[in-house]
């Protein structure tokens, strides 16, 4: 029998299920897991007391015979950007050292409705802005995965769900919970050998998450594989008064309706993802991945987004825009840092606070996006980035005349070493140019675990699909999952 | 110096008469049991952060849910001043820091406002509303959340903050610069609070702070070029309002005369010295970076929503004037001063609603209420809401006047006592004996016993001096306790008198 910790979502299910064990053995598994994973720096709080009350809960609800909710007895890990009632919330930042709020985020909440357990709360890039973990107060993320030369360079676990993606890779937790704003939860599931998913904005609520970029923040599922992720959104997703751009429409059942059968399928591949000096590595996964669906019965059409390659400027202005805003509201007046110098005023406080509260990379975008909506610029960078979003969502609905779903690798690159772009804002942001067109489009997209590069370190592809077409996303990740034979894991050195 | 005309008014500098340009940016608190975007209570006057929700306080993770109250009511208040309603609008990020304001930002509409233009009459003679009218241009309506409050006599060193306010619904209702004198300023305010208390979308109080205005003056030489503003905020009575018009006004036409420049500037009044100083100079002038809340959707209103809207609207007051004068009979000034406010209007219209023959008493009652009642409710200090008296009481009084069964006199002295006592006209007059004497017998009875006890007189009148008619009115009158019906005494003393 597969050991305990080797399993995902639909494993511990059915383990439960035929009483191989019990939700609470689960839960003991994966709590002695983090208490020995501590040089990976992936947890900011650990909570074995969660994770345990909900396994007992579920022990007792199967005992009594009650049906179990969909992620029953399941131990996750939550990414530090959603606030937990009673459970101190920082999003990786110095801002909110010891701020504990009192509610619970929907998308925690609805998790644990479904009967998952927490384990802990995940590091991440602070405020979600980065691409490798490296931006947190709390310290980098360290990948599970090494290179196979023989070398002991620590990796990036890419970002900003950083934690996430090493619990997940590493068998720390069985799935955890992402954000994506510009590619956060699929760049760190290519770069780990997991599965990602970032369902259509407005799929789950946001309230409750602390905000990075409102209009391109979605929550999603990063587990072992598709199925585990379409069990998780389920959990995850649903209409939420509370959050205005909540979309009302009933929640499929994306798990039943999986179906790797692409007969009548067309997957559009767009050249303009075809950019400079991309490794060869991923160019061959590329094709596998065409090679893989055409076998599952799809038919391939050459498609052209035009304007793709505006999508990371105008991303670039929209998200750190918003983000300026949204950041206001750390001031240091209510809760969370204040730095109050001696004879400070208001306006030295909000100064000192702020400098002293926020790492250097959440500054960068706070005042990118404070320039970019200043007076005599806003028509020039922020008009200007709306209109390329509006292009960029119209790139994509004419491809949709001709294809369902787009083929796209997820990064540019395997995982990269710790430290090695970290002084290269510009070269760390083009890890996102396949993933961004597509959260300013607000679609679906996923990451699916394809093949390993030459250096033994695992590369994702990318499939986008039309706004509310999860299931055909899920679909052809599946067809992929089923003919990649992707098993390679992490070797446990920690 | 200040020359006033009934029509024009000049500031009188060095170099000729001055003109004065107004515009007002009127901030009325939207009536709504919640906030504009948070389920938090509105009432006034509760301890401080009591009234608070986690979105108020700007917790991380927090979203602004729209209330459609609030956007009900400004729409019914765009309606009332036949204005264009926006069936496409969106919110808006204004983005400056203070401790008042927990997001970093005031949730505001600029670019897509929900109501456009449209057109406030005002009148400059109550005693003649459309012989001195004159219309005023609305620029636009727009919806945003109130700020929070900063206290600073609470401790030393420390400024509190009490966020009870904070978030509460607005409605900035922006004039044009369409008027020229403190009268028309205070005139159009007084207005636009009349309306919008018959719509119900705002109190009006302008001490609780419901209503307030930003004043814009800027002054030049009649027909000139519009000279450049200034913008004199937060002012909350009718009284300042003129009084920062005429400081400001004399500030910049002596300034001007001085060799110097107006400075587009924001400046604050203080009452207490009756000036205004300036606050922060264009060139510190904060730049909001304004950009569309992607926290929410844009505001698109259904025609039905709107016609749903505009079927709430009472009578609004000037149609009710027009009613009062041309259907009901009543004179201009009566039918402004009854019309000004919707409660006074209301509580007329019960009155007659209580009557036989609304429109055969409707003049008198309109003279009773202006005059008698609203004397006593002065006297009272209470407002017509909170009357001892009320409308149906009223009119059974008025009822016994218009049948004969009192004089108007005595009528007076029934209301006092109903005002005292609570009790109705027509008990306190069967009590007190007060009905009206109209027995011509009886009366006859007692001119004859006046004329035998002015022999003289009456030998005066009979001579031609016809000035002491009154005389034997007034003695018959007195002889008979005020209760003789004085139409009869008047009919029965020139058939006898000859």
């Amino acid at each position: 029998m597969t050991a305990i910790y080797q399993l995902g979502i639909a494993g511990i299910r059915s383990g439960i299920a035929d009483g191989d064990f019990t939700a609470k053995e689960v839960a003991e598994t994966f709590i002695a897991r983090v208490r020995a994973a501590k040089p990976l720096n992936a947890f900011l709080v650990e909570t074995p007391e969660h994770a345990l009350a909900a396994a007992e809960a579920t022990d007792k609800a199967k005992a009594a015979g009650e049906d179990l909710g969909k992620m029953a007895g399941v131990p996750i890990g939550m990414k530090d950007l959603f606030c937990t009632q009673g459970v101190e919330t920082t999003a990786a930042s110095g801002i909110l050292k010891g701020f504990v709020p009192q509610y619970e985020s929907t998308v925690s909440a609805n998790l644990f409705k479904a009967g998952a357990g927490m384990l802990g709360k995940l590091n991440l890039d602070q405020f979600a802005m980065g691409s490798s973990n490296e931006t947190s107060a709390f310290g980098n993320v360290i990948s599970p995965w090494r290179r196979n030369d023989g070398g002991n360079a620590d990796l990036t676990p890419g970002g900003s769900s950083g934690g996430s993606a090493t619990v997940v890779s590493g068998r720390i937790a069985p799935a955890a919970t992402g954000t994506d704003t510009g590619g956060s939860i699929r760049q760190p599931a290519a770069f780990t050998g997991i599965t990602g998913f970032k369902p259509t904005y407005g799929r789950c609520s946001r309230w409750g998450t602390i905000a990075f970029a409102s209009s391109l923040d979605q929550a999603g599922p990063m587990a072992h594989d598709v199925r585990d992720c379409a069990i998780m959104l389920e959990s995850m997703a649903g209409f939420d008064a509370k959050d205005s751009t909540s979309l009302d429409l009933p929640v499929p059942d994306w798990e039943a309706a999986l179906n790797s059968n692409l007969a009548g399928k067309k997957i559009g591949i767009p050249k303009e993802y075809r950019v400079e000096n991309m490794p060869a590595d991923i160019d061959a996964l590329w094709q596998k991945g065409i090679e893989m669906l055409k076998d599952a019965g799809a038919t391939i059409v050459d498609v052209s987004l035009p304007h793709t390659k505006y999508a990371l400027p105008a991303y670039y202005i929209i998200a750190p825009a918003e983000a300026s805003s949204n950041l206001s509201r750390y001031d240091g007046v209510r809760y969370g840092l204040r730095d109050l110098p001696d004879g400070a005023g208001l306006q030295d406080m909000y100064a000192a606070t702020r400098e002293a509260g926020f790492g250097d990379e959440v500054k960068r975008r706070i005042m990118i996006g404070t320039y970019v909506l200043s007076a005599g610029y806003y028509d020039a960078y922020y008009t200007q980035a709306q209109k390329v979003r509006t292009l960029i969502a119209q790139d994509f609905d004419k491809a949709w005349n001709s294809c369902d779903l787009l083929l796209t690798p997820t990064a540019p690159s395997a995982a990269f070493g710790l430290g090695e772009k970290s002084d290269d804002p510009l070269a760390m942001y083009l890890n996102d140019v396949f993933t961004v067109p597509s959260s300013l489009a607000g679609l679906p997209a996923m990451s699916v675990p394809a093949g390993l590069d030459g250096k033994g370190l695992p590369l994702g592809l990318q499939i986008i699909g039309k706004a509310l077409d999860e299931q055909s996303v899920f679909n052809a990740g599946l067809a992929i999952e089923e003919r990649a034979g992707f098993v390679a894991k992490p070797e446990q050195w920690w | 110096m200040v020359k006033m005309t009934e029509s024009t008014y000049r500031i009188q500098g060095g170099t000729g008469e001055w003109e004065v340009v107004i515009g007002l940016e009127v901030h009325a608190q939207i009536t709504s049991e919640s906030k504009l975007f948070s389920g938090a209570s509105t009432e006034f006057g509760a301890e401080p952060n009591t009234q608070v929700s986690l979105v108020d306080a700007a917790m991380p993770g927090m979203l602004p849910v729209l209330n459609g109250e609030c956007v009900r009511q400004a729409v019914r208040t765009g309606l009332a001043i036949n204005a264009q309603i926006n069936k496409y609008s969106r919110f808006d990020r204004k983005n400056y820091f203070y401790a008042d304001l927990p997001q970093g930002y005031q949730i505001s509409q600029l670019y897509h406002p929900i109501v456009g233009e449209g057109v406030i009459q005002i009148s400059l003679d109550e005693k003649d509303p459309d012989a001195h009218g004159k219309a005023i241009g609305v620029e636009r309506i727009h919806i945003e959340q109130d700020a929070g409050k900063l206290m600073h006599d609470q401790h030393p060193t420390m400024s509190y903050v009490d966020l009870n306010r904070c978030g509460v619904a607005l409605m900035e209702i922006v004039s044009k610069p369409d008027m020229t004198s403190p009268k028309e300023a205070a005139a159009y305010v007084r207005k636009l609070r009349s309306i919008l208390r018959y719509v119900g979308s705002c109190d009006g109080n302008m001490e609780q702070g419901s209503m307030r205005a930003d004043v814009n003056v800027s002054v030049r030489k009649p027909g000139g070029e519009l000279g450049t503003r200034t913008e004199t905020k937060n002012v909350n009575s009718m009284r300042f309002i003129q009084a920062v018009i005429e400081y400001e006004a004399q500030r910049q036409v002596d300034l001007i005369e001085d060799g110097g420049v107006v400075v587009q500037e924001t400046r604050l009044f203080d009452p207490d010295r009756n000036e205004t100083r300036s606050m922060r100079s264009k060139e510190d002038a904060h730049d909001y970076r304004y950009f569309p809340d992607p926290d929410l959707l844009p505001l698109e209103l259904e025609d039905d929503f709107i016609f749903d809207c505009k079927a709430s609207l009472p009578e609004l007051p000037d149609e009710k004037r027009a009613r009062y004068k041309n259907v009901l009979g009543l004179s201009p000034y009566n039918a402004a001063v009854l019309t000004a406010e919707h409660e006074t209007a209301l509580w007329f219209e019960q009155l007659l609603e209580t009557t036989d023959q609304p429109e055969k008493i409707a003049s008198s009652a309109a003279n009773w209420v202006t005059s008698e009642l609203f004397g006593a409710l002065n006297r009272l200090g209470v407002g017509i809401e909170d009357s001892p008296v009320s409308p149906a009481q009223a009119a059974e009084l008025l009822g016994l006047v218009a049948d004969g069964t009192i004089s108007g006199k005595i009528a007076k002295q029934v209301f006092e006592i109903m005002l005292e006592s609570g009790d109705g006209a027509k008990k306190i007059v069967e009590e007190q004996g007060l009905v009206q004497e109209s027995d011509t017998g009886a009366i006859e009875k007692v001119i004859a016993e006046v004329m035998a006890a002015n022999e003289d007189k009456v030998a005066q009148y009979r001579d031609g001096k016809d000035k002491l008619f009154g005389f034997f009115v007034g003695q018959t009158m007195k002889a008979m306790q005020g209760k003789a019906n004085p139409q009869v005494v008047n009919e029965l003393l020139k058939k006898i008198l000859g």
